[in-house]
C-alpha cells in the first residue's frame, strides 16, 4: 500500500515537472516571482509571530503589499497565458500595462498606509 | 449584394439605437433628477430631517477650514462634556462629494451657497444611479434590459424617500456606489480585465467611505464566487474578478479612518478571507488539472484531499477558537441584528429605539415598490434562461436583499435596486418575445422577416435598441449567453429558413393576445408612473422641520423647529448647553449653534440614558442631573395641541426603557398602569411627575380650558401644576417645541421644594429619590 503510494507519488511528480518543464520561459519567469513573493509573505508572517505585530498597519502593508503582488503576478499569468483561450484577442502589452496601473495603484495605497 | 446591403443597413440601425439609447439615458438622468424637485417646489430648499443637518455641518467645517482640519476636527458642542472626534467616526464619502462639488463649482465662478449644494447632491447621484443600473443591467441582460431598468430606478419610490432635493444623507450617495462597484464587479467577471478589477477596488473605496452598508458588498460577492465554485463555472476571470479586488479593497478600506483596523480584525470581514483562501485553491486544482493527464490528476487528488482535510480542519478550528474568544462573536450589533432580527430588541434598546429599525410592514412593501413586487419573480425567471455568472449574480442580490429588507425596513433601500433590475429584465424580455411575434405575424412585414427572422425590430424603443445592440455585437467576442442563443438563432435561420420559418410559427404566440398583453404590460407600467409621482409628490418630500396640514380653512405651516432654534441662537449664550432628546441634537448644533448633551451618532449609551433617566425622573432629581452636566436650557418637542405625532411624549417610553438599561432605578412599569401607556387621570403617579410629563404640559390647560391632548386623543390627568426648578423661557406658536431654564440653586427655594414635593408625589416617587444616591452625577 505504501509503496504504491510513494509510486504513484513519483509519477506524479514526474509528470508534473515533465508539463512544467513545456511552460514558456516568460511564464517561468512570473511563477519565479509568485514565489518569491509569497515568500517574502510568509516571512514576514513568521517574524510577526516572533516579534508580534505592533505598528499594525506596517505588518498589514508589509503583508498585503506582498500578497497583492502575488495576486497580481498570478492574473497577469493567466492572461498572457498563450494557452488560455479566454484571453486569445487580448495582446499581452494590453495585460502589462493593466498590471503595471493595477500594481501602481496598490502601492500607492501601501505607501499611505505604511504611516 | 444584398448581403452588403443587410450589413449596411444593420450599420445605420445600430448607429441609430446608439444615439437613441444615448438620448434616453439624458432623459432619464433628468427625470430621476427632476422627480425628487416636490420638495423644493412644494416647500422650500432647505435640508431635512435629523442626519441630513450633522452633513450640513460637517460640510460647512470642511468648505470652511479644508480638508486636514476636517480630519482633524474634535468636535466639542456635541455630547458635552465628552465632545467627538468627527474626522475619525464619520463616514465622509457624502461630505468630501459635497464639498469637492462645491469647490469645482466655486472655483469656475459659480458662486452657490454650501446649502444649495448639499440639498441637490442627492437628485445629482440619483441619476447616476440611474445610470450605473443601466450600466450594469446591460452587462446582465443587454441594453434593453438596461434602460428599462435605469427607467425604473430612476423612480422607484423607496429609492425616492432617501434621495430627494434636501435629504441630505448618506444612502443619497452609497446606493450609486453599491450598484456602481457591482457593475464593475460583473464587467470584470465578463471581460477579465485587470483594469476594471482597479476600478472596481476603488469603486469600493467609495462605497467604504460612504456608507456603512459597505459590509454587504463584501459578503455578497464572495457569496456569488462560492456559488460560481459551487456549481462549477469557475473561470480565470473569476480569479481576476475577485482576487485583486479582496486585497486591494481589504487595503482601501483601512485607509478610511472610521473602518481602520476594522477591515480586517471585525466578522463582517471574514467571509471574504475565507473566499479568498477557497478560490486559491481552486485555482490551483484548476491549473494542475489543466496540465496533467486525466489519470494522474487522479491519482493528484487522492493524494492531496487526505492531506488537505487535515490542514483544512485544523485552519478552521484555530479560527473558530479566535472568532470565538470575542465576546459578541466579532460582530457589531447592527450586524447582529440582521443575523437575528430579535437580537436588538432584546439587548440594545437603542437601536430598536429607531423607527427605521424595524422591521417593515406588507403594506410598505406595496408602498416603496409598487409593481415591482410582482414582476420580480418574472425577472428571476429570466436570468435563468440561460443562467451566465452575471445573472446568477443578480439573482443572489434580489435574494440576500429580500431578507435583509425584511429585517429592517431601512434596507428596503438596498432591496430596490436589485428589484429594478430585475423588472427591468422582466419587462424587457416581455417586451421582446410579444413584439416579435406581431411583427412576424404583421403582412406587410413578413417578407423582412424573413430577411432577418432571427432579429428583434419593434414597435417599441426598448427592444428597438436591443435588436440594434445585437447587431453591433455580433462581431466581438465577449457575448453573454443570450445573445449567443439568438445569433444562433439567425444562422440557423439562413440555412433552412423554411424548416424554422414553421419552427418558429409555432413559437409565435397569437396576434391578439400579444397585443392585449403588451396593452397591460403598458397599463402596469402608467401605474407604476403614476404611483411613483404620487409618491414624490405627495408622501416621501415632506422635510420633517417645516411641516403642513390642510384644514377646511385652508393650508396651515408650522414652521415651529426653526422659530424654537432661532430663538435658542439669538437670546442664549454662545456657552450655553441645551439638553433635548437625542434626536434633536443634531439639529441643535446645525441650526441653533449650541452644545448638546446627546445626539443622533448614538455611540454613548451611558451619556443618553443618563439623559433618559433625567426626562423620566422626578423634577428634583432631573434638575440635579442636568445641573450636574452643566446644562442651562431643556427643550422638548410637545405636539399635543397641534396633533403632531412623534413628540417626545410618544417617544417617552424609549427614554424609560434606555435610561433602565443602565440605571435600574427607573423601571418601565412604573410608567404604565396595566400595561397601558397613557397620559390621562388613570395614568401612575410617577408618570404624572416626570419631568417629561411637566414640561410637557405645563400651562396646557390655559390654552382650552380643558387640555385636551389631540395626539393622544384624552383630557391629560394632572393639569394644574407649577415648576419649582425649572422655568418657561420660550414656547413657538404653536405649542410644538417647547424651552426652559433651569433655575439657579437657591437654599430657600429647595426647603420649599421638598414640602411641595412631599404632598404631590406619591410614595413610590419618594421611594425613588431615595435611591437617587446611586446616580453617578451628582
Amino acid at each position: 500500500m505504501a509503496r504504491s503510494t510513494t509510486k504513484d507519488a513519483q509519477a506524479l511528480f514526474h509528470s508534473l515537472r515533465s508539463a512544467y518543464s513545456a511552460t514558456p520561459t516568460n511564464l517561468k519567469i512570473i511563477d519565479l516571482y509568485v514565489i518569491f513573493a509569497v515568500l517574502t509573505a510568509i516571512i514576514q508572517v513568521g517574524y510577526m509571530a516572533i516579534v508580534g505585530s505592533f505598528p499594525f498597519n506596517s505588518f498589514l502593508s508589509g503583508v498585503l503589499s506582498c500578497v497583492g503582488t502575488a495576486v497580481l503576478a498570478v492574473c497577469l499569468r493567466i492572461q498572457v497565458n498563450k494557452e488560455n483561450k479566454e484571453f486569445k484577442d487580448l495582446p499581452p502589452e494590453r495585460a502589462f500595462a493593466d498590471f503595471v496601473l493595477c500594481n501602481l495603484v496598490l502601492h500607492l495605497v501601501i505607501m499611505n498606509f505604511l504611516g | 449584394m444584398a448581403a452588403s446591403e443587410d450589413s449596411n443597413q444593420s450599420k445605420i440601425r445600430t448607429a441609430f439605437g446608439g444615439v437613441l439609447a444615448f438620448f434616453i439615458l439624458v432623459l432619464i438622468g433628468v427625470l430621476a433628477f427632476s422627480i425628487r424637485l416636490f420638495s423644493v417646489i412644494k416647500y422650500e430648499s432647505v435640508i431635512h430631517e435629523f442626519d441630513p443637518y450633522f452633513n450640513y455641518r460637517v460640510t460647512q467645517f470642511l468648505t470652511k477650514n479644508g480638508i486636514y482640519d476636517f480630519w482633524n476636527w474634535f468636535d466639542d458642542r456635541t455630547w458635552y462634556p465628552l465632545g467627538r472626534v468627527i474626522g475619525g467616526t464619520v463616514y465622509p464619502g457624502l461630505t468630501l462629494t459635497a464639498g469637492s462639488i462645491w469647490w469645482i463649482l466655486n472655483s469656475l465662478n459659480i458662486p452657490l451657497s454650501v446649502e444649495t449644494v448639499c440639498v441637490f447632491t442627492a437628485p445629482i447621484f440619483s441619476a447616476n444611479a440611474a445610470w450605473a443600473t443601466y450600466l450594469l443591467t446591460k452587462e446582465v441582460k443587454g441594453t434593453g434590459a438596461g434602460l428599462t431598468a435605469a427607467a425604473l430606478l430612476a423612480m422607484v419610490p423607496s429609492y425616492i424617500s432617501r434621495s430627494v432635493a434636501g435629504s441630505y444623507d448618506n444612502e443619497a450617495v452609497a446606493i450609486f456606489a453599491l450598484i456602481f462597484t457591482f457593475y464593475l464587479y460583473i464587467k470584470t467577471l465578463n471581460t477579465g480585465s485587470l483594469f476594471y478589477a482597479t476600478l472596481n477596488a476603488i469603486a469600493y473605496f467609495y462605497m467604504v467611505c460612504s456608507w456603512g452598508g459597505y459590509t454587504f458588498i463584501i459578503n455578497l460577492i464572495p457569496m456569488h464566487v462560492l456559488l460560481c465554485i459551487v456549481t462549477g463555472r469557475y473561470s480565470s476571470r473569476l480569479y481576476i474578478a475577485y482576487a485583486p479586488l479582496v486585497v486591494l479593497g481589504t487595503l482601501l478600506a483601512a485607509l478610511v479612518p472610521v473602518v481602520g483596523f476594522n477591515a480586517v480584525m471585525t466578522s463582517e470581514h471574514f467571509a471574504s478571507f475565507l473566499v479568498f483562501i477557497i478560490i486559491h485553491v481552486v485555482a490551483l486544482v484548476y491549473y494542475i488539472k489543466g496540465i496533467l493527464s486525466p489519470k494522474m490528476f487522479k491519482v493528484a487528488v487522492t493524494l492531496v484531499v487526505s492531506v488537505g482535510l487535515v490542514v483544512c480542519c485544523a485552519v478552521v478550528a484555530v479560527l473558530i477558537a479566535l472568532v470565538a474568544s470575542s465576546p459578541t462573536k466579532g460582530w457589531s450589533g447592527r450586524s447582529l441584528s440582521l443575523l437575528d432580527p430579535t437580537y436588538a430588541s432584546k439587548y440594545i434598546p437603542i437601536i430598536a429605539s429607531v423607527s427605521e429599525h424595524q422591521p417593515p410592514t406588507w403594506p410598505s412593501y406595496f408602498m416603496d415598490i409598487n409593481v415591482l413586487a410582482f414582476l420580480v419573480p418574472a425577472g428571476i425567471v429570466a436570468c435563468f434562461l440561460p443562467l451566465s455568472d452575471a445573472s446568477s449574480f443578480v439573482v443572489l442580490y434580489i435574494v440576500t436583499s429580500v431578507y435583509f429588507s425584511g429585517v429592517m425596513v431601512r434596507l428596503m433601500l438596498v432591496l430596490a435596486p436589485a428589484a429594478c433590475i430585475l423588472s427591468g429584465i422582466a419587462l424587457s424580455e416581455a417586451f421582446d418575445v410579444l413584439t416579435r411575434s406581431i411583427k412576424f405575424q404583421l403582412p406587410g412585414l413578413a417578407e423582412n422577416s424573413q430577411i432577418d427572422a432571427g432579429d428583434t425590430t419593434s414597435s417599441s424603443v426598448v427592444t428597438q435598441d436591443d435588436a440594434a445592440k445585437t447587431n453591433k455585437n455580433e462581431d466581438t467576442l465577449k457575448e453573454r449567453p443570450s445573445r449567443k442563443n439568438r445569433k444562433k438563432e439567425k444562422e440557423h435561420v439562413e440555412k433552412t429558413s423554411i424548416k424554422s420559418q414553421i419552427k418558429k410559427r409555432l413559437l409565435v404566440l397569437p396576434l391578439e393576445a400579444s397585443v392585449a398583453a403588451i396593452f397591460l404590460l403598458v397599463l402596469l407600467g402608467a401605474f407604476y408612473v403614476v404611483h411613483c409621482v404620487w409618491a414624490a409628490a405627495e408622501a416621501y418630500s415632506a422635510p420633517s422641520i417645516v411641516l403642513t396640514s390642510h384644514s377646511h380653512d385652508g393650508l396651515h405651516v408650522f414652521d415651529d423647529f426653526r422659530e424654537a432654534y432661532a430663538w435658542l441662537r439669538h437670546n442664549t449664550e454662545v456657552d450655553d448647553k441645551v439638553a433635548s432628546w437625542w434626536d434633536y441634537g443634531y439639529q441643535t448644533t446645525a441650526m441653533a449653534n449650541r452644545t448638546v448633551i446627546v445626539d443622533n451618532n448614538t455611540w454613548n449609551n451611558t451619556h443618553i440614558a443618563t439623559v433618559g433617566t433625567a426626562m423620566s425622573s422626578p423634577e428634583k432629581a432631573a434638575w440635579e442631573i442636568f445641573n450636574s452636566l452643566d446644562v442651562k436650557y431643556v427643550l422638548v418637542v410637545f405636539g399635543g395641541l397641534v396633533g403632531y405625532p412623534s413628540d417626545d411624549i410618544n417617544k417617552f417610553l424609549w427614554m424609560v426603557r434606555i435610561g433602565g438599561g443602565v440605571f435600574p432605578h427607573i423601571r418601565e412599569p412604573d410608567y404604565l398602569r396595566d400595561g397601558q401607556y397613557r397620559v390621562d387621570s388613570q395614568a401612575t403617579p410617577t408618570m404624572l411627575n416626570c419631568l417629561m410629563y411637566k414640561l410637557s404640559y405645563f400651562r396646557f390647560v390655559e390654552t382650552d380650558g380643558k387640555a385636551f391632548d389631540r395626539v393622544r386623543r384624552t383630557e391629560i390627568g394632572k393639569k394644574h401644576f407649577k415648576l419649582t426648578h425649572f422655568e418657561e423661557v420660550f414656547t413657538t406658536h404653536h405649542w410644538m417645541v417647547r424651552i426652559y431654564k433651569l433655575k439657579p440653586p437657591k437654599n430657600r427655594i429647595r426647603v420649599k421644594t421638598k414640602k411641595s414635593k412631599s404632598k404631590a408625589s406619591s410614595t413610590t416617587s419618594s421611594k425613588r429619590s431615595g435611591k437617587r444616591k446611586k446616580n453617578p452625577w451628582q
